[in-house]
Parts: structure tokens; C-alpha cells; sequence
């Protein structure tokens, strides 16, 4: 074991590279290569070095604890498979990134696609190297995110961003699922540690659990490996530049899903669920993709169904989960990398050659590229399955397993005939990719004149080509040491004897390789003429299209069930907020009330007086009353709605609350100012005799469905308030708090002191929502608009100032300043005597009722009577209120009221306090708590008279109701306004 | 009974909120909200029971008896409650002012409904 810093750079060093590269101004299209390149080189190095450490079932690992008690860690880990696909993903990213740098345009901002290469690279590492399957899932779906991002490289074009989207819907979603499958693995085994999973194998699939997460698992695995039903996002991924193409659906992207597979193989494989999902899986990709690779017009087209078939052909393999089959697929998955890999850069370099990837108009590039032609050729032959070739050898292995395979079923033994058909297949679109690109009448009509490409742009396939022809002749001094230690990695002990050799005699498998060459050149000959005709598309299959289902799916997702969801739920209209909001609040509540009954409890009744059943037959009817009129006549809704208030306020003070019932009543008077101020703004609203009855019978139901809920609420509060009032009371804190109110809080008034000192944290919080809502409401204030009806004066004002007009001895305005002259002077003398019974409720509030509170509102209370006597500009003449310094001030003085308890080393608002004896007044109390409370006072002051005079000042200032008129600094005097 | 009455007025009180609260004016959510107010208080200060003549203000200071005070804790609550639900009023009322003025109907969604 070594340490484990190389993984940790393995898989690091990508990231911190993209993340450099994004810093590298828009053209520098060679530095942001020559960064990629050499940070995939030195990780392919990396990689290679730690070779003789997982040799023979070797097994490296390194760890970063994350969050321990969760089983979460930064875990990486290396065995022998895992270093053949990190050396695959290194090394061709390396080639990858060269061929890259002379594919990308100067005129593209070439450094943000090597910053997005780089991530990708180290996503796709971090999933091959993750020692921990949480983390697996999070690699994963970040290489969906950076293909996403890849494949939307040119963003300005159409097809690119919906390729991408797909891609990005598919794959993330299928990791979604693997996500889910992942936690299922983790909490069969109890741990998400891989090599822990590895080892439970047997627990894995004998429990209950085994099918959800094989589904699960496979989904994440399909969607990612583009298995059918999901392979149709490949196709439409090819969009992306070909760079692109050649690294995530050749060697990367695409095998991950397939690498997942082979990396759970030993845990999930040899059940039957296992054989029929995935072999059926495989079968029909491979059929499938195989078969539309034929007909296919584009290029990369062609290859994305290859790849498509391919894949299908490794899972196939993995599914019939025989030790030599999975041997095969791990070969195979190396030898589709090489091949693939280096066709897709060719295609890249016709297409950047001579400005297509048309295969209807390329045609006799031969003449013109013969290197490229020769290496392409080469690599074609390889995807064939040509003799001397690496894909040879690894389908040979797949025709002996597919011949040898036996359950008894129909599939398997279908098996080597589907098995034959599809090489044809795939012999035949080889042959289509070489006949009719490179050969044939030399093409006239092309968009550039093709040429061979630069040499180092040619030097990845070369590499690429030359590896296939090594491994395709020489595979035991080539491939076979490290083939051995991959599969020795995921078989164990299990490993099977296999032989690498080109030449095994005459035997079954070659003559199934005969027989698919022959079909395959016979097909394609068959063929020439249906392909001359060019037409789109593969005949049969034509209409049957998974992007159009997908997108069908998406439309009815995210655009028809979202809308259907928004009109039920949608925060857009409140009324049926509100009455989920009630429904579901009296269904929580009979919930218990089903459950466990309601009966009255044993707790004798407080004497009954018939006054207070007098009282509420008189609130309550206010209540009813004020419910029945707040449509047609506000005012006199008010007015109900204040003899409810008044009818609380009463039974505060018959149940021993003196100090509620004093601030309900203050609050009750500047509350109805309030509303009184706001009514002028509202649009008039007229009943209109007989309307009820031509209501619709939408709205009937409606107001009935109401009704009931309203009563279904009532009913329920009505049965849960009398039986908690039957009950006991249990014993509370509040017995703490009464014993010690005089002792440690210095006041006789408990209520107060709970106020202002032993919850006095919870009074500052309340203190300060009081100022933000003021604030709030001053602020809206300030851009307020009326509607276009309420702006001109009230029709009593107007008929007063008719009234001045008409008569020569008055001037306009004049009834209006006479008005009320008798209460208002009044009012004017009260200023004082209420400012005098302000401070009197505030000094006496610590041991009598009073406070804060109640003293703040009534200083609002004598101010606003001074706006209401006197008029808005009388008074701010003659005395200047500043509400929002009252506000800052009280805040303040209550905040650092309570910073003070820490100079003396006690917490937040601790309080102190003493009794003076004063000359002349005698003993008072000294309690910081009352400094607090000061706090508290100014700060209901100032908002209180901050809200009320903000709206009356909208009266007063001149009404614009197009344009957001500036706030009235020098308002304009009317009378009736305040 | 005068238990039974106070559960019923804060029914009646909770009936009359919840049903202007479903409302489409403004006015009369406004209305219902303080209605519903009431009601919320009124059964917030329940939870302390009803007692007749002991307000929590102490007479002697020396050995507190705590049964003899009706229990300060949820009037303590609600007095802080009765300050903050006028201030939620006038949030309110401004909200609907401006929503009046900005989209020229008094329907709390801010458009007439469509039948």
C-alpha cells in the first residue's frame, strides 16, 4: 500500500486544471491545449505508474473523512480494472485534447472548452477511482452535467442545446434513479463502502430488496450506456464538437454505464432478473443500433448508432453473467475505445477537411486524404470485426459465448442467430463507412477542397490505430498482462482459463465470423441500391422515434401536469391557498379527534354570571354582523367588528388580564384610525337589490363550500377550547415565573416583568418586527399609487368647498378648517392630559398595569388625535415628529439595555434592579428592565405613529394616479384627511 | 356554562374570520383576519383557564402563593400578540392599497375572476 496522494492527484488534478483554464483569456486556444494536454498526460503517467500496486488483485485506497457519523468519506480506491479504464479515460483524453486543439476554431472560446474537457475528465476519474458509492453518484451525475455543458459547446445553435438537454434529461435522470439504487445497496449492506459491497454479494441478492435496486441500478446504468429504450439521446448528442464525440461516446460518457455494470457485476449478476433485463437490454440495442447504423446519411450518425450497438453488445455480454463473458466485455469495452475513438476524430477531420459529414455527397476522399483514409479504414475494419484486428478478437469471444450459453430458454438459444445478424450489421455499415466515403467518383459539389489534415492532428489516430493492429496481432505481448489483471480484479478467484491467440483452429466461432462477414458484404450489396436513393432515416423503423415519445413525455410533465398543478396549487391566486390552508388545518385537526375521541374534562366552571353570556350573545352577533356586511358596507363592518373587539377587551378584564384589556382597547382605537384612513382608497361598492338571487351556481357552491368550512373551523376551535377549559391546568414554568416575578425581576405586575425581563429577548424580537413592519409600510407608502377614481376629493369636501365658492364672503377651504371645531379644540386640550396618562401607565407598568406597550400606544394615540383635530399641516407646523428616530432610538435603548448585563459579565438582557428612595416621591423602582421597557415604548411610539401618518399622508399629497408621485415632504393641507 | 360560552364566542368569532377570509375582497379579509385575531387570542389566553378576580399582580411580595394569580404566561403572549397583529393590519391594509392601486380591482388575486 502506498500512500494515497497520486489517486488524490489523479483525480484532482483535472479539476484544479479547469478551473486554470477558465481563467485563460477567450483566445488562447493553444495555451488552454497545451494546459489540457499536458494535465492529461502527467494523469495518464500518474496512472500508469501505479500499475505494479494493483498488479495480481493489488488494491489501492485513500481516504478523506467528510462526514463520519453519516458513512460519508472522500474514499479512493484503484484495483486492476479500475487502472485499465483510468488509463483509458487519461490516455485518451491526452490524444483527445491534442487532436482537440487543432479541431477547435481560433474563433471559438477554445480555454472554456478545455476548462469543460478537464472537468469532464476528472467527473468520468472521480467515478472510476470512487472507493465509495454516494460519491460514485455524485461523479456521475456531474460528468452528465459537464457533457451537458459540452455538448451545448456551440450554444448558439439549436440542435446543440436540445442535444444537450436531452442528454442531460436522460443521463441525470437515470442517475437519479441510480442514486436511489445506490442508498437501496447501502442499506442492504449497511455500508456504502464499495469494497464492502463488493464482499456482500450473497446479502445483496437474496434480499427482499434485490429487485428495486437492480431495476434502479440498471436504469442509472441504461440511460447513461444509451441502452435501449433509452438510446435515443446519442444520436442527438452529436451536435457536439467532435472532440467531443471522441472522448464522452467512445471511451467515457457512455461506458460509464457500462463500466457500473462491470464494477457491480460480482454483487448484482447471476440471478435470473438479472439475465432477462439486461440480456434483452443488450439484444435490442444491439440489434437496433446495428441496424440503424446502416441507413444512417450522417457520419457521426453512423458511428453514434455504432457506439449505440456496441454498448448493447458488452451489456449482452455482461448479462449472461458467465465468468468468460465478462472477460469478453471488459475486452471488448477496451477495443471499442481504441476504434471508436480514432473513427470519430477521422470523421472530425473530414468534416473539418472538406466541410461535411453528408455521406451522400462525401465520396472519393481516397484521392485526396490517402493517410487518413488508410488509418480510418483501418479502424473500420477493427469496429467489423476483421481478423488481425483487436474488434476481431473480442468478437470472437462474444460468438463462443453466445453459442455456448445455455438456460433453456428462447432468447439464449436465439441467441448466436441474433448474434450473426447484427456483425452483419455491423460489417455492412463498416463497409457503407469506407465504400462511400473514401471511394467511388471523386466528389465535386463539396464545401472545401479536402486535404490531409495537419500531422499532430493525425497523431492521435495513428496512436489509436496502431494500438488496434498491436492488440489485433500480437495480443499476448500487448493487452494480455493488463487484461489479466482488470478481470482478475472483478472475478477473483473466479477467473476462468482464456486464450488470447488469433488462431484457435477451425472452430465454431470463426465460422459464425465467415458467416457474418459474407452476410454483412452480401447486405450491403443488396443494399446499394435503397442507399443510393439517400433517404433518411432506416426503412422500418422509421416512425418508431424515441425523441418524439420523450419529448411527448416532457411536454406532458413539465408543461401540461406543471400547468394543471400551478392552477391547484399555484401561489398566483390566493383564495384557493386559503382554503387548502383551512381545509387541511381542520382535517389535522379531527385527525386526533378520530383517533382518541373528545369528551369534557372534570374541572369544576368558574361561577357563571349571566352578564358575560349577555356580553358575548352581543359579541358574537357583532361577529356574525361584521362578517355579513364587510362587502356592501364597510363602515358599518367596522364598526361590528369593534364591538367584537370591545367584547374580548371586556373578557380580558372579567378574567383577571387587566393589562390585555387595557392594550386591546388603546390598540382597538388606533386600529380602527387605521382602517378609517384606508377606506378612502378602496373602490365603492353598491349592493344591487336582488343580486343574490341571479347568482351564478359556480359561486353558490362556493360560498356553500365556504359556509362549511367556516363552520367545520368554528365548530372545531368551539370543541377544542371547552375541552381544554374542563381540564386542569397543568403545572407550567409559569409557577417559576410568578414565584420569582418580585424576587429576581423587581416587579409586582408579573405579566410586565415577564415582558421586560425574563422573556425579554422574545419582546426585543417583537420590537423589532414592529419597526420592519413599519418601515415596510412606509416604504410602500412612498410609491403608492391610488386607482384613478379614488383621486379626487371626497364628496363631502367637494360639496364644502361648492358651498365656499358660491357664497363671496368665503374663501375655498374655509367650511372645511370650521369643521368640528368643537371637538377638535377639545382634542387639542386632551394633548397633554394624554401624554400625562402615556407616562403614568408606563412608570406604574412594572407593578400595576400598564407597560410598554399600552403606554407606547397611547403617546401614538395623542399624537394622532393632534393630526385628527388639527390637520395634517397645523400640526407638523407646529411640532415636528421624527417616527423613524423614535424607532432607531427605542431599538437602540432596548439593545443596548441588554448589551449592558455583559459588562458585568451576565448574558444577553440580563436585568438588574433596586428600589430608590427619591425626596419627595418617596420609594420608586430603579430596574433596568424599565430602560428596556423605554426601549419598547419609543419603539411602538414611532411605528405606530409612522404607519397611521404615512397613510395620512397620502390625502395630503397631490394624487397622481398614472404616475408614482413623490412623497408629500411638504404636504398641502386639507382637514378631513388625518 | 361560562366556559361553554367563551368556547362558543371563540367559535363564533373563529366562524365569522375564516368565512370573510375566504372572501375575494380585500376589505373583507382585512376585516376577517382581525376577526380571526380575536379568536386566536382569546384561545391562546384560555390556556391559562378562567379565573375570576386573581389578575397576576402581586399583593404581598413576601412567600408568593402561584394559585393564587391566574397564570401570566399566556397573557404575556398575547399582549405581545395583540401589538404585532395590529401591525400585520396595517401591512395588510397598505398591501391592498397599493395592489388596489396597481392593478385597479380590490380582488385579493389582483384580477376580477373570470366568470
Amino acid at each position: 500500500m502506498s500512500s494515497g496522494m497520486p489517486l488524490l492527484a489523479i483525480v484532482a488534478l483535472p479539476f484544479i486544471g479547469s478551473l486554470v483554464a477558465v481563467f485563460l483569456r477567450q483566445d488562447a486556444r493553444n495555451g488552454a491545449a497545451l494546459l489540457a494536454g499536458t494535465i492529461a498526460l502527467c494523469a495518464t503517467l500518474l496512472t500508469a505508474l501505479q500499475y505494479p500496486a494493483v498488479h495480481r488483485g493489488g488494491v489501492l485506497r485513500t481516504g478523506i473523512e467528510w462526514v463520519p457519523t453519516l458513512g460519508l468519506d472522500l474514499t479512493l480506491r484503484m484495483d486492476g480494472f479500475t487502472w485499465l479504464f483510468a488509463m483509458l479515460v487519461t490516455g485518451i483524453g491526452f490524444l483527445v485534447a491534442l487532436y482537440a486543439r487543432y479541431y477547435m476554431s481560433p474563433a471559438d472560446p477554445v480555454p472554456r472548452f478545455f476548462a469543460f474537457l478537464l472537468a469532464f475528465m476528472g467527473a468520468m476519474l472521480g467515478i472510476v477511482l470512487s472507493g465509495n458509492l454516494i460519491q460514485l453518484v455524485f461523479f456521475w451525475e456531474l460528468t452528465s452535467l459537464f457533457s451537458f455543458l459540452l455538448i451545448g459547446y456551440w450554444h448558439h445553435n439549436a440542435s446543440a442545446r436540445d442535444g444537450a438537454r436531452m442528454a442531460l434529461t436522460v443521463t441525470a435522470t437515470g442517475g437519479l434513479c441510480l442514486l436511489v439504487g445506490m442508498l437501496l445497496v447501502g442499506h442492504i449492506v449497511g455500508s456504502y463502502d464499495l469494497d464492502q459491497v463488493l464482499a456482500s454479494g450473497n446479502q445483496i441478492r437474496t434480499s427482499s430488496l434485490y429487485l428495486p435496486t437492480l431495476i434502479l441500478v440498471l436504469l442509472g446504468a441504461l440511460t447513461k450506456s444509451a441502452q435501449f429504450p433509452f438510446h435515443f439521446w446519442l444520436p442527438h448528442a452529436m451536435a457536439a464538437p467532435t472532440p467531443v464525440s471522441a472522448y464522452l461516446h467512445s471511451a467515457t460518457m457512455v461506458k460509464a454505464g457500462v463500466f457500473l455494470l462491470t464494477l457491480l457485476w460480482p454483487v448484482l449478476s447471476g440471478t435470473e432478473a438479472w439475465f432477462y433485463i439486461v440480456v434483452s437490454a443488450g439484444l435490442c440495442t444491439l440489434l437496433l443500433g446495428s441496424y440503424a447504423a446502416i441507413f444512417q446519411q450522417d457520419l457521426k450518425g453512423l458511428l453514434a448508432y455504432s457506439t449505440i450497438s456496441h454498448l448493447g453488445l458488452i451489456t449482452l455480454l455482461l448479462g449472461l453473467s458467465s465468468p468468460l463473458a465478462a472477460v469478453a466485455a471488459i475486452f471488448h469495452t477496451m477495443n471499442h475505445a481504441t476504434f471508436k475513438a480514432s473513427l470519430f476524430m477521422a470523421a472530425g477531420i473530414i468534416d473539418h477537411e472538406s466541410g461535411t459529414r453528408d455521406i451522400r455527397r462525401l465520396s472519393g476522399l481516397f484521392r485526396f486524404m490517402p493517410i487518413t483514409a488508410t488509418l480510418a479504414m483501418v479502424a473500420a475494419a477493427a469496429m467489423a470485426g476483421v481478423p488481425l484486428l483487436n474488434g476481431f478478437l473480442s468478437k470472437e469471444m462474444f460468438f463462443a459465448e453466445a453459442a455456448a450459453f445455455h438456460i433453456d430458454s428462447l432468447l439464449d438459444h436465439s441467441l448466436p442467430w441474433f448474434a450473426m445478424l447484427a456483425s452483419a450489421f455491423s460489417v455492412a455499415y463498416s463497409l457503407r463507412f469506407i465504400h462511400g466515403v473514401f471511394f467511388g467518383p471523386p466528389a465535386t459539389d463539396l464545401p472545401r477542397k479536402p486535404h490531409e489534415p495537419p500531422h499532430w492532428m493525425r497523431f492521435p489516430i495513428e496512436f489509436l490505430v496502431l494500438a488496434c493492429l498491436l492488440v489485433g496481432i500480437l495480443p499476448a505481448m500487448t493487452i494480455k498482462p493488463f487484461l489479466a489483471t482488470a478481470v482478475y480484479a472483478v472475478l477473483g478467484p473466479n477467473t476462468p482459463p482464456y486464450s488470447l491467440a488469433v488462431w484457435h483452429g477451425f472452430n465454431e466461432p470463426l465460422l459464425m465470423s465467415m458467416i457474418a462477414l459474407t452476410g454483412g458484404i452480401l447486405l450491403y450489396w443488396l443494399l446499394q441500391r435503397y442507399l443510393a436513393k439517400g433517404i433518411d432515416g432506416s426503412p422500418l423503423l422509421r416512425r418508431l422515434k424515441g425523441q418524439r415519445i420523450f419529448e411527448r413525455v416532457l411536454v406532458t410533465l413539465s408543461w401540461r401536469w406543471a400547468r394543471t398543478l400551478e392552477r391547484l396549487f399555484g401561489t398566483q391566486r390566493l383564495l384557493p391557498q386559503l382554503r387548502l390552508l383551512v381545509g387541511f388545518a381542520v382535517l389535522a385537526a379531527l385527525l386526533p379527534l378520530y383517533r382518541q375521541g373528545l369528551e369534557a374534562g372534570s374541572q369544576p366552571g368558574t361561577a357563571f354570571d349571566p352578564a358575560f353570556l349577555l356580553l358575548w350573545i352581543v359579541g358574537g352577533l357583532c361577529a356574525i354582523g361584521a362578517a355579513y356586511q364587510a362587502k356592501y358596507h364597510r363602515l358599518a363592518a367596522m364598526v361590528l367588528l369593534g364591538g367584537a373587539g370591545l367584547a374580548t377587551c371586556i373578557t380580558f378584564v372579567w378574567f383577571s388580564a387587566p393589562d390585555l384589556a387595557i392594550t386591546q382597547l388603546l390598540v382597538e382605537i388606533v386600529t380602527t384610525v387605521l382602517i378609517l384612513l384606508g377606506l378612502r382608497w378602496l373602490p365603492k361598492r353598491i349592493e344591487v337589490v336582488g343580486e343574490g338571487l341571479s347568482l351564478g351556481l359556480q359561486a353558490r357552491v362556493r360560498r356553500v363550500r365556504d359556509l362549511m368550512l367556516a363552520l367545520a373551523a368554528g365548530t372545531g376551535m368551539t370543541l377544542i377550547v371547552y375541552a381544554m377549559l374542563t381540564r386542569p391546568l397543568p403545572d407550567t414554568i409559569s409557577r417559576y415565573f410568578v414565584e420569582n416575578a418580585y424576587a429576581e425581576g423587581g416587579g409586582r405586575n408579573i405579566v410586565n416583568v415577564l415582558l421586560v425581563d425574563f422573556r425579554a429577548f422574545d419582546t426585543f424580537g417583537e420590537i423589532v418586527v414592529l419597526a420592519v413592519v413599519a418601515v415596510t409600510v412606509f416604504s410602500l407608502l412612498r410609491r403608492f399609487r391610488p386607482a384613478p377614481e379614488s383621486v379626487e376629493a371626497p364628496e363631502q369636501q367637494q360639496v364644502q368647498d361648492a358651498y365656499d365658492k358660491a357664497r363671496p364672503d368665503r374663501a375655498v377651504g374655509d367650511t372645511l378648517a370650521d369643521y368640528l371645531t368643537i371637538p377638535a379644540t377639545i382634542m387639542q386640550w386632551l394633548f397633554p392630559a394624554v401624554i400625562m396618562v402615556a407616562i403614568y401607565l408606563f412608570l406604574r407598568g412594572h407593578d400595576l398595569p400598564g407597560g410598554g406597550f399600552a403606554a407606547g400606544v397611547t403617546m401614538s394615540i395623542a399624537l394622532i388625535l393632534q393630526y385628527m383635530a388639527g390637520g395634517t399641516r397645523w400640526v407638523e407646523a407646529r411640532l415636528r415628529i421624527r417616527p423613524v428616530r423614535w424607532i432607531g432610538l427605542g431599538l437602540l435603548c432596548a439593545a443596548f439595555t441588554g448589551i449592558g448585563a455583559w459588562a458585568f459579565g451576565h448574558p444577553f438582557l440580563t436585568s438588574y434592579f433596586q428600589y430608590l428612595e427619591l425626596p419627595a416621591v418617596g420609594k420608586v423602582p430603579a430596574a433596568t428592565a424599565l430602560l428596556f421597557d423605554l426601549g419598547v415604548f419609543a419603539v411602538v411610539v414611532g411605528a405606530t405613529v409612522l404607519i397611521l401618518i404615512a397613510l395620512a399622508h397620502q390625502s395630503v399629497r397631490t394624487p397622481r394616479a398614472a404616475r408614482p408621485p413623490l412623497v408629500a415632504a411638504t404636504p398641502a393641507m386639507t382637514k378631513e384627511d388625518a | 356554562m361560562t366556559e361553554l360560552v367563551f368556547a362558543l364566542a371563540v367559535g363564533i368569532l373563529t366562524a365569522s374570520g375564516v368565512w370573510l377570509l375566504l372572501r375575494p375582497r380585500t376589505f373583507q379579509v382585512i376585516i376577517g383576519l382581525s376577526l380571526l385575531s380575536y379568536a386566536v387570542n382569546l384561545f391562546i389566553f384560555g390556556m391559562g383557564r378562567l379565573r375570576v378576580g386573581a389578575a397576576p399582580v402581586l399583593e404581598n411580595t413576601e412567600a408568593v402563593d402561584p394559585a393564587l394569580y391566574a397564570d401570566p404566561l399566556p397573557q404575556a403572549l398575547v399582549l405581545t400578540a395583540i401589538v404585532i397583529s395590529f401591525a400585520m393590519t396595517a401591512l395588510f391594509l397598505v398591501v391592498l392599497l397599493a395592489s388596489r392601486g396597481l392593478t385597479g380591482t380590490d380582488h385579493v388575486d389582483g384580477r376580477e375572476d373570470p366568470q
